[in-house]
């Protein structure tokens, strides 16, 4: 059913837990259908200094969370917005079809960790002083 | 590594018996059971041995025993047969919210059809009231159907009850008893029902062979027309090295009932113990006395059924689980649905059925691996850990 790769990802998520301090958090899906992912986002400097998850879902969630937050990690703000569900299941090497729509989630969490973070009150504050230092 | 089947009400391994004795047929009798010359009349003789052996297991007549593919068309020839023969008598079917896709699904294409079907609720153990089941009755109401015992969760419904007040009704009654037979004593006589399902593959049978017991006098429509099989029931030649197969299960299934019936349960009430004494937070699903010998469904919180299934596999165990991942057709399980269990704990549904082929070093070993994958997937969820959101 699953690739090694997605297996492997499965065994051995990369980059699973919580960030006590995280600059951002998003979390999607539902327990109606059976997957949801938590992603916590650490900024620094514009870029994803670090990026953890947490999640409650099938084989597929475990490993696109995992593979997520490895390709993730380090990049820029603007290059992690550009980070989709479909390039993480490629970098798994593909999920089976059923699993695309429910649980291929992870950039999507992570996207809504950057949104949350953008709207945070300090972060606010933060863009003012880059506006206002421009 | 260890491996340790617990996937049982899944389907179960040839009984070495029954392997035996259909390579034996596969080798040396290929007649048609309907030709008149000796490789027909060999083939037929073989048959109606496993007829005899089918109907023994349910205390039936063997001309009450109909051949079919499996349980799905013999619950498919059940309900649809009566349907159509009944159709002028009235349009109203009964069942119940925790059939077997087989009896669901049948019911479903009929009530497509101009049928009205009734699927009555279950409490959370997964029985079905008997008052539910007499207020349901109209007197367009022409067949009722509920389950021996499910599934899922294992729950041995009180058929004998349902079929007194079917009869009482003038209702014909059927039963799909593929998870009963075989496990605990099922005899058509004091069950009283009409009509009730067997599936080979379920008792150390092959697969693609199962059979609908008729009681002497009911009359069905066929589902499938030809040269008029099966006492013109189900026409096709039949399945012979299955068809003898089956019996060959059959007659141990008989021979051995009580005392796997008495070993199954030892150990499932051993796995049912070992987890509740290692692992918090789980629910023990389905009824504690009124139960299959062999099943074991609990859900444990925070965790998904399919990542459950994937790590216990990893160590050589196989189960199963009500998860919608977990499900071809991506949907939660009905049943967990009906006995009213939130999605969360639908989702971390597993199932452990038990066989011939457990033993309690089994048992140990699950004992010692599932606390370990329960609380690897608990460190990661975001159900277990409250932190921020």
């Amino acid at each position: 059913m699953y690739n090694e790769t997605v297996m492997d990802h499965f065994q051995n998520p990369r980059n699973v837990g919580e960030i006590t301090d995280a600059s951002g958090v998003g979390e999607i899906g539902n327990v109606v259908c059976g997957d949801i992912l938590r992603v916590y986002i650490k900024v620094k400097d514009e870029k994803l200094d670090d990026v953890k998850y947490m999640t409650f879902g099938c084989g597929a969630a475990v490993a696109s969370g995992s593979m997520m937050t490895t390709l993730a990690k380090g990049k820029t703000i603007e290059e992690a917005k550009e980070l989709t569900n479909k390039d993480v299941a490629q970098a798994l090497g593909g999920l089976p079809p059923q699993k695309l729509h429910c649980s291929n989630l992870a950039a999507d969490a992570l996207h809504k960790a950057i949104e949350d973070w953008q709207q945070k009150p300090e972060r606010r504050s933060e863009l003012s002083e880059i506006i206002n230092k421009g | 590594m260890r491996k340790v089947y617990l996937d049982h009400a899944g389907t179960t391994p040839l009984h070495p018996e029954v392997y035996s004795l259909m390579c034996e047929l596969m080798k040396n009798t290929f007649g048609n059971p309907s030709s008149i010359h000796s490789f027909g009349r060999e083939a037929k003789k073989w048959v109606d041995e496993a007829r005899q052996q089918v109907a023994d297991l349910i205390e039936a007549e063997a001309g009450e025993i109909i051949f079919t593919s499996g349980g799905t068309e013999a619950d498919n020839l059940a309900i649809l047969g009566v349907a159509a023969a009944r159709r002028k008598k009235g349009n109203h079917i009964i069942t119940s919210s925790i059939e077997h896709p087989a009896v669901l699904n049948s019911c479903k294409q009929l009530a497509k059809s101009g049928f009205d079907v009734t699927f009555l609720p279950v409490d959370q153990y997964g029985l079905v009231d008997p008052e539910e089941l007499c207020k349901a009755i109209r007197s367009e109401t022409i067949l009722i159907s509920i389950m021996h015992a499910n599934n899922e969760i294992g729950t041995i419904e009180p058929i004998e009850e349902f079929s007194r007040i079917a009869k009482e009704h003038g209702v014909l009654f059927h039963t799909d008893a593929v998870q009963a037979a075989g496990k605990i004593p099922v005899n058509v006589n004091t069950l009283g029902v009409d009509l009730l399902t067997l599936s080979s593959h379920k008792i150390y049978g092959p697969k693609g062979v199962g059979a609908l017991y008729k009681r002497k006098g009911v009359r069905l429509q066929p589902v499938v027309y030809g040269g008029g099989q099966e006492s013109n029931s189900r026409s096709g030649t039949e399945n012979t090295v299955g068809i003898v197969g089956f019996g060959k299960a059959a007659e141990i299934a008989a021979r051995d009932l009580d005392s796997e019936f008495n070993r199954t349960r030892e150990l499932r009430d051993k796995l049912i113990q070992g987890i509740k004494e290692r692992i918090p937070d789980v629910k023990y699903n389905g009824h504690p006395e009124r139960r299959l010998p062999h099943n074991v469904n609990f859900s444990f919180s925070y965790v998904e059924g399919e990542s459950m299934l994937l790590s216990l596999d990893m160590k050589g165990i196989a189960a199963s689980s009500g998860s919608a991942c977990s499900s071809s057709s991506l949907k939660p399980s009905h049943v967990l649905k009906a006995i009213g269990l939130p999605y969360e704990l639908i989702h971390g549904s597993l199932r452990m059925t038990l066989g011939r082929i457990n033993d309690a070093a089994d048992i140990d070993y699950v004992l010692e691996i599932l606390p370990e994958v329960i609380t690897r997937l608990r460190s990661f969820s975001p159900l277990a850990n409250k932190l921020t959101v």
